[in-house]
């Protein structure tokens, strides 16, 4: 039997009838880290705000776990809460670090929000020094690394990286990295990864997905990705040739 | 001088005067703030038909003349108006502290609520589809801007005090200025006045100053410990 978390199918988007988004069929497994690349408005983004729950879709639907999400059709709030995103640039709370961190177990009706499961996720992404700082007050790389931690906390089945180490620093890109890939294996959590560069695909991705002007190109194994491409474009895309 | 033995001795007709003050735009601004805050978070927050008129209104309420507020609400509530022909024990009569409390949160709510809107609307919008990514219910979404919006919602509340401790016209319409009932600060300031009491007069001018100053100060107390939070 398939271990889908996700299957998508005919889904759609379309803003003020512009259709920004088509995916015939995607799948997505239990523990795997899928990597979508492409241009940007290639539909990334959004992709992963469908995912994620955020909006529905113009049509389609997405089965996550056995629950259904479509036009009309929200998804329930306890599936949702497996589901959360690191986004590229994170917006805190104008609150202490450990807030930041507690909230969405706050959400969810949790009393330990300051607690050892808090301090045990700021040690993670090295931030324990930080803990009663305002969060308003970090660099962009440390609040990078609150909003990874405010996302690890809750222990999601699945977890959207939305460009998370666009414009960061080397340490900062080589911590998150380490970081989301001992979150994989270690706690098996599914990581959908959107990055423009290659090498970072090339580095964390089982599987890689070419996405084009709102359409998934080519998808296949992180290997055949990069070394044997079908599509002439995901060939020029791999090499740098792809003028966008 | 005068003025100022005066506020010392503590006199009691001058302090019951303080007290309604208080009594009167205290609960008129607690309903402003019951009132305004959720149509402010509502207007910031949603998107329908008929929003901009509703906005239109709203920022037309906030520069209401407070004599023509006592005017609608002196027509509403006199025994021939609209209301007033009810006879309910729910609506007040003229003349009573209660009516001055509606004609006092008509001039101040759409201050709270237009303030408030204005401080969601300055609230980045992209921390909204962050929260919901982090699980939050469209009311947990909604206190999380409203939290995020809070030096703004502060701002509106001590505006929308300003708006009605200081008021005269409203007040001296629907309440009368009638001594031990109706008489707020404002409109014993202009009876004193008019009277040639002018040490009493700016005794209770000076009280009125110094009440406002200090609820701003209270205030802005609050609005300084939330950015420390």
């Amino acid at each position: 039997m398939s271990d889908s978390v996700y299957r998508v199918q005919n889904v759609s988007k379309e803003y003020e009838g512009r259709r920004v988004l088509q995916v015939d069929h995607l799948k997505i497994e239990r523990g795997e880290v899928l990597a979508l690349v492409g241009p940007s408005g290639a539909g990334k983004s959004t992709l992963l705000r469908l995912l994620n729950f955020l909006e529905p879709p113009t049509t389609g639907r997405i089965r996550f776990l056995d629950a259904e999400f479509g036009a009309g059709q929200p998804m329930p709030l306890s599936h949702r809460r497996r589901v959360t995103t690191v986004f590229q640039r994170p917006i805190l709370l104008n609150r202490s670090v450990q807030a930041n961190v507690g909230y969405g177990l706050n959400l969810r009706g949790r009393r330990d929000t300051r607690g050892a499961i808090v301090d045990a996720a700021l040690e993670q992404v090295s931030l324990q020094h930080l803990a009663r700082q305002r969060a308003r007050t970090l660099s962009g790389g440390e609040a990078q690394r609150v909003a990874l931690a405010r996302a690890i906390v809750l222990r999601p089945d699945v977890l959207l990286l939305d460009e998370p180490t666009a414009n960061l620093d080397p340490y900062n890109v080589g911590l998150i990295e380490e970081i989301v890939t001992r979150l994989n294996r270690e706690q098996g959590t599914t990581l959908v990864l959107v990055t423009h560069n290659v090498f970072q695909a090339k580095r964390l991705a089982d599987r890689v997905a070419l996405m084009l002007e709102g359409q998934i190109v080519e998808l296949a194994g992180a290997e055949a990705f990069f070394e044997s491409p079908q599509d002439p474009r995901t060939g020029a895309f791999v090499r740098g040739e792809m003028v966008y | 001088m005068e003025a100022i033995r005066l506020i010392a001795a503590l006199d009691p007709a001058l302090f019951e005067i303080i007290f309604l003050s208080l009594q009167v735009s205290g609960t008129a601004l607690l309903f402003s703030t019951v009132i305004g805050i959720p149509l402010g978070v509502v207007m910031g927050l949603s998107r329908f038909i008929g929003r901009k008129l509703v906005i239109a209104l709203l920022y037309t309420g906030m520069g209401f003349p407070p004599v023509v507020v006592g005017l609608f609400v002196y027509l509403m509530l006199s025994r021939s108006g609209p209301l007033g022909q009810l006879n309910s024990a729910l609506i007040p009569a003229l003349f009573t502290p209660a009516a001055m409390v509606v004609a006092q949160t008509i001039i101040s709510f759409p201050l709270v609520a237009g303030f408030t809107m204005a401080a969601v609307m300055g609230v980045d919008p992209g921390l909204r589809q962050q929260v919901q990514a982090l699980g939050a219910t469209r009311r947990q979404t909604a206190a999380a801007i409203l939290s995020e919006a809070r030096v703004g919602v502060v701002v509106s509340i001590i505006a929308g005090f300003g708006s009605i401790i200081s008021e005269v016209g409203a007040v001296m319409m629907v309440g009368g200025n009638i001594e031990h009932s109706t008489r707020v600060l404002t409109t014993a300031i202009v009876l004193e006045t008019r009277k040639g009491n002018w040490d009493l007069a700016i005794a209770i001018g000076v009280v009125l100053l110094g009440i406002s100053f200090l609820t701003n100060v209270a205030m802005l107390r609050l609005q300084g410990r939330t950015f420390d939070q």
